[in-house]
């Protein structure tokens, strides 16, 4: 690549790059970026948009997850599609009224301990790459904790809320939303999973625990369940979920049985 | 009180105020999610055909929101002076834009009116103003302010360098910096919005940013954009604070939720011009506003989201800031849909800021989930360079890594200066000169031994 900028003394120029990810030392001809900067930038974007616009491949989730031995819920918000979804964010947190009955059935007079909500979010890239992975990582220590957990349930054009009504018809105490987050230009598909003890309609931000950035080059997929497995279980013990979480562990016996 | 217009027999007839200002906004996303946008273009029309006809002083006997119940209405009917509000007192809406783009009103009878002014009387004539009529008032009106350097100049044009990293790290930050400064960005601020809220991390960062300007005698100024409350912390251990940030809203119940109200600013304020950093009499604030946060909040009242930004002006000009920038399309395609709507609530923000006396920037900004890209952000550039803006935001490549959106890269500011003919604060100017980054005509020429020597030699950053 042709250098642009010379450095004016005998020093070496300095490598900026090796010291943060940031799009640094990118070179210029006058203020326009070098070619290859340019293309590759509007790549990322592009990656980026597709991300946001392209749905969920709910088809090849399911069968991945059923191959896994589990069975699935497909749901849906109000927002009937991506359009009026991403100008509607009160929309996509609401649940459909099929979905809330199909929910509904299925949690009757089960008492599940732990729903799973996957929703699309703002990143079908992060659902479809991350969801199948961290659900069959995760599973096996809420069995561990003898936690029962509903079937997975599929939800389109939806914000992390939508696991407050999804969670209550299914009748769970503690609900896991794992989400496409809003896809940056240098990583479009970081997963979210947002955790709360009582999932019911208006619960605050403020009740909830997040983990983010989740993904291949965030946090792995065996941390990221550490992690959560860990919160449910201090949430389980507790009822409490959200910024009160540390206080309410704080108060368990030493015990902690 | 009701408003009407009548339009080919059709009656069209608006509420009270706040119903006749929100009908009269331009489209946007926000409006509708808050459902109290027009229904179409022509009802828009009709409201913006009665916003016309109002007259100035109506917006003095009618609050949109109560000043018994909210302490920024409070502020701005306190800080209301009549006796500069004369020179336009008896206009109409439409009379006064004719006023505004008059050439006899000049910088000085635009300054002169400043006080006269309230946010919502500003936020009104914008509603029924084009880009290009917005872009030749704000043109008209320079805004001053000084800490080491002089920024709102005219002809001129200051940039924040935004050395934000995902972690925080110290050399992650001193990179993304010195990239910025090798392209000549960073006389607005060097600034950092922190990936913590910690103290430590805050005094970490202001101490890491203090050294590279102190070392490399860069005329400018740093600051962390932590909570005011941390920067208070800070300061009374010792930081080296230069500026103290707050991000701001229109009412009492949207700043509650950003965890601030007048008082605890003023103690901010107070606590910032104590440590006598800057040159005497230093503006020392730095606030950032936008569109929708009040909404977002829940905290608009029925409000329409232009109006809320601008109620939020009159928050921040009780501080004497020395930077105030609207950070236009972080906030979301939910508020402002595409760059069509980011664009306009860019000159808008910067329109209305200018005329209510704040040395107003913008974060030309969007985010991926926004109908938008960089060449929306070329557009609005450029506006707001012929609108006189006192400074904007960039980063490597145009890719925030921190805040996971896309705002200006280090690069155009080098398309400001070259193409555009707009050099940076005249002190930062000179020292671009001297430490060797530009020739006798300003040109960048390369990256100086300083820099370089800096960063093998500096303590602060670790290895």
């Amino acid at each position: 690549m042709a250098k642009v900028i010379e450095p004016s003394a005998t020093e070496q120029t300095l490598d900026l790059k090796e010291m943060t990810d940031a799009r640094v030392s990118l070179g210029r001809h006058g203020a326009g970026l070098p070619t290859q900067a340019q293309l590759s930038f509007l790549l990322d974007h592009a990656r980026a948009r597709d991300a946001v616009w392209t749905s969920v491949d709910r088809a090849s989730l399911t069968d991945r997850l059923n191959r896994l031995g589990l069975s699935v819920v497909k749901i849906d918000s109000m927002a009937a599609d991506r359009s009026i979804y991403v100008r509607r964010p009160d929309l996509g947190r609401m649940l459909a009224a099929e979905s809330a009955e199909r929910l509904k059935q299925t949690g009757a007079g089960k008492g599940y301990d732990v729903a799973i909500v996957v929703a699309d979010g703002l990143s079908s890239s992060a659902v479809d790459l991350n969801a199948v992975p961290l659900i069959e990582a995760l599973l096996p220590k809420l069995s561990a904790l003898n936690l029962s957990a509903a079937p997975i349930a599929l939800a389109n054009q939806a914000r992390v809320a939508l696991g407050d009504p999804a969670g209550q018809a299914l009748g769970a105490k503690l609900t896991i939303v794992l989400v496409g987050e809003r896809p940056g230009l240098s990583a479009a598909d970081s997963l979210g999973a947002y955790i709360t003890y009582g999932p019911k309609p208006g619960n605050p931000d403020s009740g909830r625990n997040c983990v983010s950035n989740i993904r291949d080059g965030g946090l792995p997929i065996r941390e990221a369940a550490e992690v959560i497995s860990a919160l449910v279980r201090d949430m389980m013990k507790t009822r409490v979920s959200g910024v009160a979480l540390k206080a309410a562990v704080a108060k368990l016996p030493s015990s902690g049985v | 009180m009701a408003y009407k217009t009548t339009i080919e027999q059709t009656v069209f007839r608006f509420e009270d105020l706040k119903d006749l200002l929100a009908k009269a906004t331009p489209e946007r996303s926000g409006d509708q999610l808050a459902g109290i946008a027009a229904e179409g273009p022509v009802e828009r029309l009709a409201a913006q055909m009665a916003l016309a006809d109002l007259p100035l002083k109506a917006f003095l006997g009618d609050e949109l929101i109560s000043s018994d119940d909210d302490e920024v209405s409070r502020l701005i009917a306190e800080r209301h002076d009549p006796e500069a509000f004369s020179a336009v007192s008896s206009l109409t809406i439409g009379e006064f834009r004719e006023w505004l783009l008059k050439p006899e009103t000049t910088h000085d009878r635009l300054e002169a009116v400043t006080f006269g002014l309230t946010p919502e009387m500003v936020a009104a004539v914008s509603k029924i103003m084009r880009l290009q009529d917005m872009i030749a008032v704000s043109a008209k009106r320079r805004v001053v302010t000084r800490f080491r350097n002089t920024i709102g100049l005219a002809g001129r044009l200051s940039t924040r360098n935004q050395p934000n990293h995902p972690t925080d790290d110290s050399r992650g930050i001193i990179a993304s910096a010195i990239d910025g400064l090798l392209m000549g960005s960073g006389d607005a601020v060097i600034g950092v919005n922190p990936a913590t809220d910690s103290t430590e991390d805050y005094i970490r960062i202001v101490s890491l940013l203090d050294e590279l300007r102190e070392k490399l005698a860069i005329p400018t100024q740093t600051c962390c954009l932590g909570h005011v409350t941390t920067a208070i912390h800070a300061i009374e251990r010792g930081a080296p604070v230069d500026l103290v940030f707050q991000s701001v809203a229109g009412s009492e119940k949207a700043n509650r939720g950003f965890g601030v109200d007048l008082a605890l600013l003023k103690e901010a304020h107070e606590a910032g011009r104590s440590l006598k950093r800057g040159m005497p009499g230093a503006n020392v604030m730095y606030f950032e506003t936008g569109q929708g946060a009040a909404l977002s909040a829940d905290a608009h009242f029925g409000v329409d989201q232009q109006t809320m930004e601008v109620r939020a002006y009159a928050v921040a000009r009780e501080f004497d800031p020395l930077l105030v920038n609207t950070v236009v399309g972080f906030i979301g395609p939910e508020y402002l849909f595409n760059g069509k709507q980011i664009i306009r609530a860019g000159i808008e923000d910067h329109f209305c800021g200018k005329l209510l006396g704040l040395p107003m920037g913008v974060d030309v900004c969007y985010t991926n989930h926004a109908d938008a890209d960089q060449e929306d952000m070329d557009t609005l550039l450029t506006l707001l360079c012929a609108a006189g803006v006192n400074f904007v935001i960039t980063v490597p490549g145009a890719d925030d890594i921190m805040l996971n959106y896309q705002s200006l890269s280090h690069h155009d500011a080098v398309y400001c200066r070259e193409t555009l003919k707009r050099p940076p604060a005249p002190e930062f100017e000179q020292w671009l000169s001297e430490i060797g980054l530009t020739d006798r005509d300003g040109v960048l020429i390369g990256e100086p031994a300083a820099l370089s020597n800096y960063v093998r030699s500096s303590n602060l950053i670790g290895a």
